[in-house]
């Protein structure tokens, strides 16, 4: 794959040909898409995928089973139990997609949204909200599931990521890497100087955008002039738009950019088209800018429903199956819940914990008065 | 030979070469650092040993030089980055704060970040504007970070290894003004811990402390001050996190005056730090309260203005005068 023949490449949906430099950043043009909101299997000239009815029912399981965590995270913030959620309704088949076309070797560096893309590294969905809840930063060991610590600092993780992938092109590994961020972050200079390091050393990289259309209130158009995905040409490598709600597509997308990756033919910009049906976190009010039309539209194209239609009418999956995993979503709540409850506040000492790997006296000297101070109210009989 | 003569650039040169030789995972990274050796030719030579692959020429971007530095970090890899220049480490200041001083603690310790940057500091040398600032204290005040400055060449060679070794972030900061000065170095020799401050000078009316480039200069103040029979003794603190508070307080009590001296502005400086916390520790020991010399709040001047700026021999004296008058 060529960038000219990327920037080249057919407009499927489309119905008029326009130019890329008048084409405006949100409309839909040259989105690769294999499965219509309708729930019909189309080709694509470049992209194909085969997967069986179980490896299909599979990445069904993946989205529904992560909706439901983030929607019982939404729960325990409104019931006061999380400080803050950031939802990824609306995103679940860019994550799973994405998530789903990774080796277990590979490395991903997520922002602070890919609950869905951790679901499919098998890092436990309880861990993720130890920081919602204010217990940790983060707190789980990166390296058990190549999965790294949520990022909040929109676009920092791109240039580890980048570093990361230099490191394993260095060792001669034919492992990828995987920075996810969104629309906003496209803007940060991190962002641009990760395209910079890794077209120069043509690190495995592949960089995942969810362009979910807003960054908070700002639209798209407030980050950039030219649809997101062109961005990589200007780099030299490849950028290509998917459909962000068609789970069929983001998995054979990000699969063939990972090849390329091991393939040492360096990074590839995805940019998966979607929406964020929620509002941002759960401290946003997105009626204050956002039209409800625009919202529904989007519903429409739901991920999930449009794959529910396609399993249906192929006769891939019958009722008990949707049934069970029904049962299976409210296990799953059900022990979200159970586990935030439990979840104990961290040990005061914590505060001094981990600051430094090799210590350090003001800390040690710190810990110590704070230790003093706690101990007078003991003597005091408090 | 075990004992060499050799300019504060050349043993860190030296440093790094035995870093690079011992340690395949060690990495220099920077601007220009590769077939130049460096602005200041530090890296003089590397990356024809070394390779490439190992003295890494990168794109001008300092953000992208510290984050890059992390995700190898994060694959197992020590790299050394070199910024060029104090006033440009700013681009990565988000990095370096928001990133590496964090996540080790982010990750409860369940990773390390062995970086080290590597930034030249500090006026002196006739520099153009962004080329002559001391920045130590912004790093300093950053949980996570350990900031340490060499004055010496044995230091210089010894420090590197040291913060190169660690599994903490190091922030090192080079006196450039001293670069070329000559001092010995043993590559035999066991150094004492990265963070223990040294006595250069012993004395008992005054105690004078210091670090990095002002360390020559209190060394010199001490022996001008000497011809007036008074016996100053002169700390060389070589790191500013932590800061080695234990060996202030014993001259401190032994001398009863203390004068911080760094070239960076007074205000919020590390001569605040210094001040406030012997205040505690010493109250009925100092004769005079702790005084600190150090440069203004404002911008670092054109550099015909530097030696107005600095502090010289004559402000150093000065100082001590005045904590004596008490
Ligand atoms: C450097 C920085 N600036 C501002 C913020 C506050 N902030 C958090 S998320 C966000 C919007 C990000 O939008 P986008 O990158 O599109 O990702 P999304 O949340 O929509 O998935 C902002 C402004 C931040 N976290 N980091």
């Amino acid at each position: 794959m060529t960038v000219e023949s990327t920037a080249a490449r057919k407009p499927r949906r489309s119905t008029k040909r326009v130019s890329a430099a008048k084409e405006p950043q949100n409309s839909e043009p040259q989105l690769v898409q294999l499965l219509t909101p309708e729930g019909e299997r189309v080709e694509h000239p470049e992209y194909e995928i085969d997967l069986t009815p179980d490896e299909l029912r599979g990445l069904y399981r993946d989205m529904v089973l992560t909706r439901r965590f983030d929607a019982e995270a939404t729960s325990l913030q409104r019931q006061g139990e999380l400080g803050l959620w950031a939802s990824l309704l609306g995103q679940e088949a860019a994550q799973i997609g994405s998530g789903r076309a990774l080796r277990d070797d590979d490395y991903v560096f997520p922002t602070y949204r890919e609950h869905g893309v951790a679901w499919c590294r098998g890092v436990d969905p309880t861990n993720l909200l130890g920081m919602f809840r204010g217990v940790n930063h983060g707190g789980w060991d990166p390296s058990t599931n190549n999965f790294h610590l949520y990022t909040i600092v929109i676009g920092s993780q791109t240039l580890h990521a980048t570093g990361y992938a230099m490191g394993v092109a260095k060792d001669g590994a034919d492992s990828a890497v995987i920075a996810y961020f969104g629309d906003g972050a496209s803007s940060q200079g991190d962002v641009a100087e990760s395209f910079t390091f890794s077209a120069v050393y043509n690190a495995p990289v592949v960089f995942f955008c969810q362009n979910n259309q807003w960054a908070i209130s700002e639209p798209t158009e407030k980050q950039t002039r030219v649809p997101l995905y062109q961005r990589a040409q200007g780099f030299g490598f490849p950028g290509v738009r998917v459909d962000g709600n068609d789970v069929l597509a983001c998995l054979a997308v990000t699969r063939s950019a990972l090849e390329r990756a091991r393939r040492g033919e360096g990074p590839t910009l995805v940019e998966a088209f979607t929406y964020r049906m929620g509002a941002h976190t759960t401290s946003d009010d997105p009626t204050k800018y956002r039209a409800d039309e625009e919202r529904q539209a989007w519903e429409a194209k739901d991920p999930i429903l449009r794959l529910r239609t396609y399993l249906e009418n192929a006769g891939h999956a019958d009722e008990a199956f949707f049934t069970s995993l029904d049962e299976e979503s409210e296990t799953l709540g059900k022990r979200v819940r159970e586990a935030v409850r439990a979840m104990p506040d961290p040990d005061h000492l914590a505060i001094f914990e981990n600051v430094y790997a090799d210590g350090h006296a003001l800390v040690d000297e710190e810990r110590a008065q704070f230790l003093a101070y706690q101990a007078s109210f003991a003597e005091e009989g408090n | 030979m075990a004992v060499q003569k050799l300019p504060l650039a050349k043993a860190l040169n030296e440093s790094l070469r035995k870093a690079l030789d011992t340690d395949p995972k060690v990495l220099i990274m920077g601007e220009d650092v590769g077939k130049l050796g460096g602005v200041f030719r530090v890296t003089d030579g590397l990356q024809k040993d070394f390779g490439e692959d190992r003295v890494i020429d990168t794109p001008l971007a300092e953000s992208g030089i510290v984050g890059t530095a992390i995700g190898l970090a994060l694959r197992g890899y020590r790299p050394v980055v070199e910024i060029q220049f104090d006033g440009f480490v700013f681009p990565a200041y988000d990095q370096i704060v928001t990133q590496l001083a964090k996540m080790h603690a982010r990750a409860l310790g369940k990773i390390k970040m062995p970086v080290v940057i590597r930034i030249p500091y500090g006026g002196g040398i006739g520099a153009v504007e962004h080329h002559s600032e001391s920045p130590e204290a912004l790093f300093a005040h950053v949980a996570g970070l350990k900031v340490v400055s060499p004055s010496n060449s044995s230091d210089a060679y010894w420090m590197l290894q040291q913060a190169i070794q660690s599994d903490d972030p190091v922030i090192f900061f080079e006196p450039k003004r001293r670069y070329w000065d000559k001092g010995e170095v043993d590559v035999e020799a066991i150094p004492g811990p990265l963070h223990k401050a040294r006595i250069d000078r012993s004395g008992s009316d005054i105690t004078l402390a210091a670090y990095g480039p002002m360390v020559k200069v209190c060394v010199e103040a001490a022996a001008a001050a000497a011809e007036e029979g008074k016996s100053v003794e002169v700390l060389d603190l070589r790191s500013m996190s932590p800061i080695d508070f234990d060996t202030i307080q014993k001259s401190v009590e032994k001398t009863g005056r203390l004068v911080v001296v760094h070239e960076a502005p007074v205000f919020y400086g590390s001569g605040a730090e210094i001040a406030a916390r012997i205040t505690e520790r010493c109250f009925y020991h100092l004769e005079a309260p702790v005084l600190r010399v150090g440069g203004y709040h404002a911008p670092y001047p054109p550099a015909r203005l530097e030696e107005e700026y600095l502090p010289g021999l004559d402000r150093v004296l000065d100082a001590v005068d005045r904590s004596l008058a008490y």
